[in-house]
């Protein structure tokens, strides 16, 4: 069955999509409601509210589909601010012929993530548009903040950087699937709800988190050494990356440095707690290859110590990772 | 036998007269920043770009009839993604594409295949851009436009051939002591190519792989024989090249293209130093020309004399000002292989 521009209608064709699948999926008793907007009764302190769109292509990759990545992004930017995830809304724009088991594929798998994550989908919209049929979500989420000034800004002198897992497997997921390569990379999108918790349960004083998404690792740590007034170093052969995704950016051109990644963070972390921090992360749900790559240092810019003792200055992404011609 | 590390207090402790090395290909100038070699050797030892980046040399005229092509109705241009940003006479393909132009990016010639197939009402133009390692590869679809009989696919060639622009750059930049030879392109062509070359002009060759370790090892070898008054070509990359090269990449593509006189952006027409599609294969070919180009190019912009090695991209007065990845003024800044690009990337242009 596909959808076609009765769906958005408003009238009964929109209220079967709602009830056969974001109900059947979201399933929970706020949204069951179909009130006009969620009343939410919990919210205790401070709390994190963010917004993302989803527009990722193809749909459905090795390890995921758009509907993974739009309740992984936005719980994870929740959580990088020292929240725990509690609500989310989802908003959907989808272009008329696109398959309706398709919508509930996603609607599936965005419910069993928010499961896992513990967040309920509290409110959400569709929209039916000329088109051939895409499918584009947003989704906003609030959290309660469990540990306060978690910043980019506060990232201090001798903090180390710890890595949660492997880089580049999102990125090079995607492009197999675009440029279709046949391989076993899987996208490592997932919600870092269990590595936070964990950090948080320790008692770590956590300085910033950042989840390692578009621009890759090389961004987020330009991004803390221009809002720390800081210098980082990370050390090359620290870095875990896989042999696939490594052998993969040989073949392309491709820096790993700069690759997005949708369920991989850093965390900063005083350095007496290091050890601490390493074996929390390590021992919860998608942190098992997580190291410590490198500090906090005096200075203004990002410094790579090469497996060969060199230096490499690393800066920021620009325009897009496309693979070589020659 | 002589360790890594031997290598690495050789070329930090160098002390000898001043050596000016050209890494001839964009992806050595990229390894060297990636794996910090500038900060291993001595700065004694100077590493300049040279011509490695086939988007840089293309010709505006070249791009100018992408974009016409574009634009005519029914018909699409498919192309690497390098080539969507640098500028024509008038407009890049970017630009085309965003008044009304067909213009699709793929990462493989051979996928357009399939997409003239599936569209048999519109007439595609893959825009064939590269050096001697991506002619193989146009090769093999002229085969299969000719073995589908495909009719509505055609290719716009701009093939340079680096060999030759290496001799150019011989003839006319005395300054560079010694050449980081091309590694994908030795790959196919061979090592051998590089033999009269450093004979007629008396200077190292050599060829290297793309490892941080391959680079020091082939810019030891150039300084152990500069010290030592020799000058030949050596082959470090022994593993990927052969004295003879690709014999099957070679011969398909003496079956479909033959040589030609070509015009390089910001140098000029070089003798043979490009290949076109033989007469035989001429219907095969979207209309390419290989006549001097004129080029409106930006004031300031010193893209020429980064290509030829005369100097550095940090160099030009519009680098990292005007001129960024973001705001590209010459086609060095634009392409991912490219010397000012690369350099940008590396040096924090933005710092």
């Amino acid at each position: 069955m596909k959808i076609d521009m009765s769906y958005g209608s408003g009238g009964k064709q929109t209220s079967n999509l709602i009830n056969d699948i974001f109900l059947k999926n979201f399933d929970n008793e706020i949204l069951n409601k179909l009130e006009d907007a969620a009343v939410l009764d919990d919210i205790k302190g401070k709390i994190a509210y963010t917004t993302d769109s989803f527009v990722v292509t193809p749909l459905f990759f090795n390890g995921g589909n758009i509907g993974s990545i739009a309740v992984c992004g936005t719980v994870n930017d929740l959580s990088m601010m020292g929240a725990i995830p509690k609500y989310l809304t989802a908003g959907f724009i989808i272009e008329e012929g696109a398959d309706i088991e398709t919508i509930d594929e996603i609607a599936r798998t965005m419910g069993l993530i928010a499961k896992e994550a513990n967040v309920k989908i509290v409110a959400g919209d569709t929209k039916v548009i000329e088109g051939k049929g895409g499918i584009y979500i947003n989704t906003s989420g609030i959290g309660e903040i469990a540990q306060n000034g978690v910043s980019i800004s506060n990232c201090q002198k001798g903090d180390v950087i710890i890595l949660s897992g492997n880089l580049g497997d999102h990125h090079a997921a995607i492009m197999s699937k675009r440029m279709e390569i046949e391989n076993n990379i899987m996208s490592d999108c997932a919600p870092l709800t269990s590595i936070v918790n964990n950090l948080i349960e320790n008692n770590i004083n956590i300085h910033c988190m950042r989840d390692i998404t578009r621009g890759g690792l090389a961004t987020v740590l330009n991004e803390v050494a221009s809002n720390s007034l800081c210098g980082v170093e990370i050390y090359e052969e620290l870095l875990p990356i896989s042999n696939e995704v490594r052998g993969f950016c040989n073949i392309l051109g491709l820096d790993p440095l700069y690759m997005a990644n949708e369920g991989k963070m850093i965390a900063v972390v005083p350095q007496n707690k290091a050890d601490i921090a390493l074996e929390a992360v390590r021992k919860s749900k998608y942190g098992k290859n997580a190291q410590i790559i490198g500090k906090i240092v005096n200075g203004k810019s990002v410094n790579m110590i090469t497996a060969l003792k060199g230096n490499r200055i690393i800066d920021i992404l620009y325009g897009e990772g496309l693979p070589r011609i020659c | 036998m002589i360790t890594l590390q031997q290598v690495k207090d050789e070329l930090k402790s160098y002390n000898g007269r001043k050596i000016k090395i050209m890494e001839v290909c964009g992806t050595h100038t990229s390894s060297i920043f990636k794996n910090g070699i500038r900060s291993l050797i001595s700065p004694q030892i100077q590493l300049i770009s040279g011509p490695g980046c086939p988007v840089c040399v293309t010709s505006s005229a070249y791009i100018d009839k992408l974009v016409e092509h574009s634009l005519k109705e029914n018909c699409c241009v498919l192309t690497f993604g390098d080539m969507m940003k640098v500028k024509g006479n008038k407009l890049s393909l970017t630009e085309a594409k965003a008044t009304g132009g067909n213009v699709r990016i793929l990462y493989s010639p051979l996928s357009s295949i399939k997409i003239a197939m599936e569209n048999s009402n519109t007439q595609f133009v893959f825009a064939a851009v590269g050096f001697e390692t991506t002619t193989p590869i146009y090769s093999l679809l002229i085969e299969e436009i000719i073995k589908n009989k495909i009719k509505n696919l055609k290719i716009l060639t701009s093939l340079k051939t680096i060999i030759p622009a290496l001799s150019f750059i011989c003839d006319n930049e005395e300054n560079i002591d010694a050449f980081l030879c091309p590694g994908h392109v030795s790959v196919i062509t061979g090592s051998s190519v590089y033999n009269d070359l450093a004979k007629k002009y008396n200077k190292p060759f050599v060829v290297g792989g793309f490892e941080g370790e391959h680079i020091l090892a082939a810019i030891f070898e150039i300084v152990r024989q500069i010290s030592n008054n020799e000058h030949c070509m050596k082959n470090m990359y022994v593993n990927a090249v052969s004295n003879e090269g690709n014999k099957k990449a070679i011969e398909i593509t003496r079956k479909y293209f033959c040589s030609t006189d070509d015009y390089w952006r910001g140098i000029g027409v070089i003798k043979n130093s490009a290949l076109k599609l033989r007469p035989e294969y001429i219907e095969y070919d979207a209309g390419s020309d290989f006549a001097e180009s004129v080029e409106n190019n930006p004031k300031g912009c010193r893209c020429t004399d980064v290509i030829l090695g005369r100097i550095n991209p940090v160099e030009c007065p519009l680098f990292g000002k005007t001129c960024t990845p973001l705001n590209a003024i010459g086609p060095c800044m634009v392409s991912t292989e490219g010397a000012c690009g690369i350099w940008y990337k590396n040096v924090g242009g933005n710092k």
